[in-house]
This record gives structure tokens, sequence and C-alpha cells, in this order.
């Protein structure tokens, strides 16, 4: 009543008042969280745009050298490269096939670890297991079970690629897509399985009562109900698979063969760092952030739209 | 809210400004003559962590008033990357014992090396120790940012059991010529005696040509680099000679296209290795090992035959306040009496003239090293050109695509990568 009252007299609040806002406590339980996003993400990513418009290298402080303005050059050098074009081509055929078959995976799955079947918590852990293990010694069990002499090959026998798997230019980058698959599984597990706690079973006895059968149902009843979270995981899943880097640096040896599973984050860690090209690095990187946004958009229309 | 959010950009900008307004390494001559306590980076492989510690206890003893701190360098991707960070945030240390010849034209355009010519008789004494080995190591502006350290000499070591089993002579395997590797390496895989021949990693990081192509290079030209006067050179007879050879061991699957874990030739999966003697530690009880000089075509004599130095240099960085120490600890590290040490305590070759008769006794007691301290004195650095790694990823590319895989003509692809070479070696 007082606060009404306050408006309506039309005083007008003090400087205080303003910086502070109409709710100062939330002001500050935000304030450090925006100084956090600000210092570790606005500015990174200001200064990597800054950079890929000017002829930007990495210096010792003090050191006095001229970083002129360069336009889009930076762009024009990276979008002329074939090793950055096909660094991109292959992050797409990337998330052609590790976006749709994580989320028709972590549904399926995640719907068969929501009914009561046995050993439902020991198949939930062992989903999850791969999700927060280290990549590093992952890869070493992928490459045993991958390469010419190894699990696979040994039980396709005649059947088993030539070269094999991860030397092969056409199979390199879905055997990258399918590893990353498997190991981020769990995650989205996780999160359907949140998201099937909210399907009303009401919606399945309806459904049930209708006719429908298990299929049906869960075509009927679960797609739909889950769609936020699926949503939610094509969206994670493209964004994490676009930032591809530890995958073919470790797995293809570089993004190898012959940068058949160069990923454009790999391609900007050779230019960026190793090669001391920071301004080259910047460029892929907000190309990667724009063609990104554009994708996420796309998927958040047509995945997220609203019946 | 708009209000807000300038406040909080004024204050992040203002932050920020105070953390980059450091005026870094401050007045160069002053700091030359400077002297106070300094601090240094070394290697982690524990037999360098044990000449390290040694070395930087003798100077401390002897010199309460410039105390040196010794540290490993910090764990990343590579030691390079840590290095070029720190010279970017401003707080590398003084000295750093493991800097890659590969990457000092970086750290030169960084700013973040001092020029060792500048100190009282940094010229001379670079040269006096390493003799003309050391003129490799000048940057294009005819300098020395670096002091060539130690070399690791390239060559093949081969496992004489695997040998034996082939039914081939394992003390005078027929290794001089590329004809007779390729017999050697045919008969050791049909034999069975191992799964491959030799095992050179296959993967794409920029450095992997030093030790498949370019010590086989080095050979073949008698001491060429990569580059030399702003071209490329490979691209020649030799050059081409060499990617065909290497050609004909992956398309004869005589060596894998496909990365290993582990070590190939102490797991016996391949009968040969390429590498210096740093690994004769790693070798020792677990092979039983010989080693020859790297092949050339028309099979040289062994001392005619150059190879890959695979070297580590000591670098200064100018975030250094008290360079005079630093340039005092320099010496003292890399006298007659400490590289003796490092010798004795690492295997590996202090790159100083006449390491065969300066380490005589050592050489006596310690046999298997005494023909890498032969080919001490017949190494090839990478060449200390702008954008070094640019061109040895540019190399790799293209290697990778044609000898490795297949994909395109060695020829065509040795021309292609000279054409980009040239052009990333013209740029300042």
């Amino acid at each position: 009543m007082s606060r009404l009252a306050v408006s309506g007299s039309g005083r007008r609040p003090g400087v205080v008042g303003r910086i502070l806002g109409e709710h100062p406590a939330g002001t500050a339980f935000v304030t450090p969280y925006v100084v956090f996003l600000a210092a570790v993400f606005a500015y990174p990513l200001g200064f990597a745009v800054y950079m890929s418009f000017h002829d930007y290298f990495f210096t010792a402080p003090g050191a006095i050298v001229e970083r002129p303005f360069v336009g889009f050059d930076n762009y024009v050098t990276v979008l002329s490269d074939p090793a950055v074009r096909r660094a991109f081509g292959n992050v797409l055929v990337f998330l052609v096939i590790n976006v749709p078959l994580t989320v028709v995976l972590s549904i399926g799955l995640a719907t068969a670890l929501n009914s009561a079947i046995r050993w439902r918590t020991f198949f939930r852990v062992s989903y999850y297991v791969p999700y927060v293990t280290a990549s590093v010694a992952v890869v070493g069990v992928w490459l045993f079970l991958f390469n010419a002499n190894g699990l696979v090959n040994s039980v396709l026998g005649p059947l088993a690629p030539d070269p094999s798997w991860l030397v092969n230019s056409t199979l390199a980058m879905p055997t990258v897509a399918i590893y990353v698959t498997w190991k981020q599984l769990g995650f989205f597990i996780l999160l359907y399985l949140a998201a099937l706690q909210n399907v009303s079973k009401d919606l399945y006895e309806a459904a049930s009562m209708d006719g429908a059968g298990r299929w049906k149902s869960f075509l009927n009843v679960t797609v739909p109900g889950v769609r936020p979270a699926t949503t939610l995981v094509v969206l994670l899943a493209t964004v994490t698979g676009a930032n591809l880097f530890t995958e073919p640096y470790l797995l293809t040896g570089g993004g190898g063969p012959d940068g058949a599973s160069a990923s454009p984050v790999l391609v900007m860690y050779q230019k960026g760092i190793e090669q001391g090209n920071p301004d080259i690095g910047s460029a892929i990187g907000v190309l990667l952030v724009v063609g990104v946004l554009m994708l996420a958009l796309a998927e958040r229309r047509f995945v997220g739209r609203e019946d | 809210m708009k209000l807000q959010a300038g406040l909080l950009a004024v204050v992040l900008a203002g932050s920020l400004a105070a953390c980059g307004g450091s005026d870094g390494a401050g007045d160069a001559d002053a700091a030359a003559k400077a002297t106070g306590p300094i601090t240094v980076w070394y290697s982690n492989n524990p037999e360098e962590v044990a000449w390290g510690k040694q070395m930087v206890a003798a100077w401390n003893a002897a010199h309460a008033d410039q105390k040196v701190t010794a540290q490993e360098i910090p764990t990343g991707k590579s030691s390079e990357e840590v290095i070029g960070a720190a010279i970017t945030a401003g707080n590398a240390p003084c000295l750093i014992f493991n800097t890659s010849p590969a990457s000092v034209s970086q750290f030169q355009k960084q700013g973040g090396l001092v020029p060792l010519d500048g100190f009282d008789g940094g010229t001379a004494y670079i040269e006096d120790r390493s003799g003309d080995v050391a003129k490799q190591y000048k940057s294009t502006d005819g300098k020395y940012y670096q002091l060539p350290w130690k070399s690791n000499p390239v060559m093949i070591f081969y496992n004489k059991k695997a040998f034996a089993k082939a039914g081939l002579d394992p003390e005078k395997p027929a290794l001089g010529t590329y004809d007779e590797v390729l017999a050697t390496s045919r008969k050791l895989v049909s034999s069975k005696a191992a799964k491959f021949a030799i095992y050179p990693a296959p993967s794409n990081e920029f450095f992997q040509s030093w030790f498949d192509f370019y010590p086989l290079y080095a050979a073949e030209t008698g001491g060429k680099q990569l580059v030399e006067d702003g071209k490329a050179t490979f691209a020649s007879d030799e050059g081409r000679k060499v990617a065909q050879f290497w050609r004909t061991m992956y398309a004869d699957k005589l060596a894998s296209q496909e990365k290993y874990t582990g070590d190939a030739f102490v797991d016996g999966t391949a009968a040969m290795a390429v590498v210096g003697p740093w690994a004769i530690a790693t070798y020792e009880r677990k092979i039983d090992w010989g080693v020859v000089p790297v092949p050339t075509s028309s099979g040289k004599p062994a001392n005619e035959i150059h190879t890959f130095s695979d070297a580590k240099n000591v670098a200064m960085y100018s975030a250094c306040k008290n360079r005079g120490t630093a340039w005092e600890v320099l010496k003292f590290a890399t006298s007659q009496e400490q590289d003796g040490k490092f010798l004795e305590l690492t295997g590996q070759m202090p790159l100083r003239q006449d390491v065969a008769t300066t380490y005589a006794d050592y050489f006596t007691k310690n046999a298997d090293y005494k023909t890498f301290a032969d080919q001490a004195a017949r190494t090839v650095e990478v060449p200390n050109v702008p954008n070094s790694i640019t061109i040895w990823q540019t190399f790799r590319d293209a290697y990778s695509k044609s000898v490795i895989f297949g994909q395109e003509d060695t020829g065509a692809a040795l021309d292609g990568a000279a054409q980009k070479v040239d052009q990333l070696a013209a740029q300042s």
C-alpha cells in the first residue's frame, strides 16, 4: 500500500535507487553471475570478434606492435582455405548423424529405463559411466576396438572395411559421431528420465483404453509429452557437437585421415594456438558461433514449436 | 537497467585495464645487468629433472644473493603452448631449458625472447661452445634468441631378436639403402617376426615429420634444411625419393596408417623405430636393440650421413628482470662440467663441439651412446624462419595425404606444399 502511495505521489527514485533498481536484493543476488558471465563469456566473445577484424597476434606485455584493422581479410582467408571449409563440412556430417541418433537412442532408452525392468539401476549407471569418464581414457578403448585388428573388425571378419574405420576417409567422421553419441548418451537419458516423470499416467491409461499398444502409446503420449526435453536435447547436442575437439584430436590423430575428421574447433586450435594466428582462429570461431546460432534457431523453430 | 549495464561495463573495463597495464620487462639495458633471484623451468622427464635439481643446487650453493628457483614446465597440451601463454601473460620464467627451435620464431615475434648477442661475449660463447652447428639457430635478423643446448640425433633402432627370427643378421643388418630397408622390412613382416617393420606416428601433428621424412631427407641431401634462403627445398629429386620410399612402406603395409597407443617398438609390434638416444633408458632391459644410421638411396657411408637433431635449447624470456643473473646461470648450466653431468644423467648429447672426445671416459663406459655422439656432429635443425609451425603443418598435410594415405601423387603433393611454404617463408 505504501509503495502504491509512493508511486502515486510521483516521487522519482534517487541515484542509488536507480542503480539498484526496483528489487535491490534481487540485483545483489544476480550481480555475481552477471559479472561472471561478462568476464568469462561476453568479454572473450567480444574480444574474439575484435581480433577477427584485426591483424592480431599475442605479444608479451609491453611489446609495441601494430595491429591494423583488416576488415574481412581474416574471414576471406578462412573461407578460401579448403581445410577450414572441409572442417565445417565434417562437422555437419557429424551433426547429421550425432543429433538424431542421440535423440532417438536417449528417448528410447530412457523410456525403457523408466519402466519396471530388472537391473534398472545397474543399466542407468552403466549408461552414465561413459559420460563421466575422461575422454582420454575412453579413446584408448575405442582405438583398441576400431583398429584394423580390433574387436569390431574381428567380429565383422570379411565385412570389415579396408582401410579400417578410423583411417577411412568415408567412415572416420561417422565413427567419431557414434563414439560421441555413445559417450554422451547417459547425460541425455538423464534429461529424458526427468522429463518422463512429468508425463501423466492418466494419459497412458486413456491411450490404453482407446486400444493403443506400447508403440502407439510411445508415439502419441511419450514423444509429445517430452517435447520440451527433446528441444533441449537437440540444442545441447548441436552446441556440444559443433564444439567437437577432443575426439578428432585424440581418436583420429589430429583430424585424420587427411583432414576427413577435422572439426572447426580443431582447425581453430591448430591455426590460432599452435601456429600463432589468433586472428584467423577467431574468425573461424565467430563463423562457428554464427553457424551454431542459426542452426539452433532453426531447430528451435522446427523441434520446439508449440502445437 | 541500461544504467546498471553501463556501470558494470565501466567496472569491468577498469578492472581489465588494471590487469593489463603493466609495463612488462621494463628497461632492457638495466635488466641486462641486473642481478638477483630468478626462476627457471625445465622438462618433466625424470632424467632431466634430476639434472636440473643438481644444477640449481650447485648454483645456489655458490650464489646466495642470486637464488634460482626451478620447476618443471607446467602441464599443457604441449610445452610450446604453455610457454606461449606465459609470454602473453608476462609471467614466463627467466630461462626455459626446453625451448623448441621450431617455436623460436613465434616467441620472437611475440616479443617474448631476449637476444643473447646483447650480453658481453654472448655470440662468441654460443659459437665457441657449439661450433658450426650454432649457425642453424640464428634468427633471420642475424641474432641468437636461443642457445643450442642438447640434441637427440635420430637414428634407426632395431630389435635384434625380431631380426634373428626373420633370418636376418642381427649384428650387421642390411639397412643402408632404401632397397635394403624395403627387402628387410618385407622379410620381417612375412616371417611374422613383427606385425610391422617400422611404426612412425601416422598422425597429423605438425612435428611428426621430424621422425619420418626429415631425418631421411637430411641424410639424402647431405644436410639440407626443409627451407633454405627463404625457399622450400623438399620438392627436389631427393625429396621425391624419400617420399616415394615411405609411400612404398605404407602401400606395402610395412608401416601402419593407424595411430598406436603405446610404444610399438617396445611392445614388439614393430621391429624398428626412428628415435634418438633419449629412448635408450626406455628400451634398456626390455629389448635387445641395435642402432644404425638412417638409410639413403645410394647407401652413403655412416660417417657422411646427416640426420634430424631433435634438439631442445635454452632461451631467455623478456619477462625476466634479473637478466644479468640469468645469463650467468645460462653459462653455468651449459659449462663443460654441467654438460658432462647432463650427458651422464640423461644420455642426451650436449650441443657442443667434439662431444665424443670431450667426454671420452663416458663413452668408453657407455659404448651404446658412442654412435649417437658420432652422429651428433652431423645434425640438421628445423629451419628458423617465420611461420615455422605453419610451414611444418602445411608439409605434414601434404605428406599425410600423399605418402601415408596415397590419395595424391607424392611428387605433386610436394610441389603443391613447396609453393605454399615459399609464400609462408616470405612473410615476416
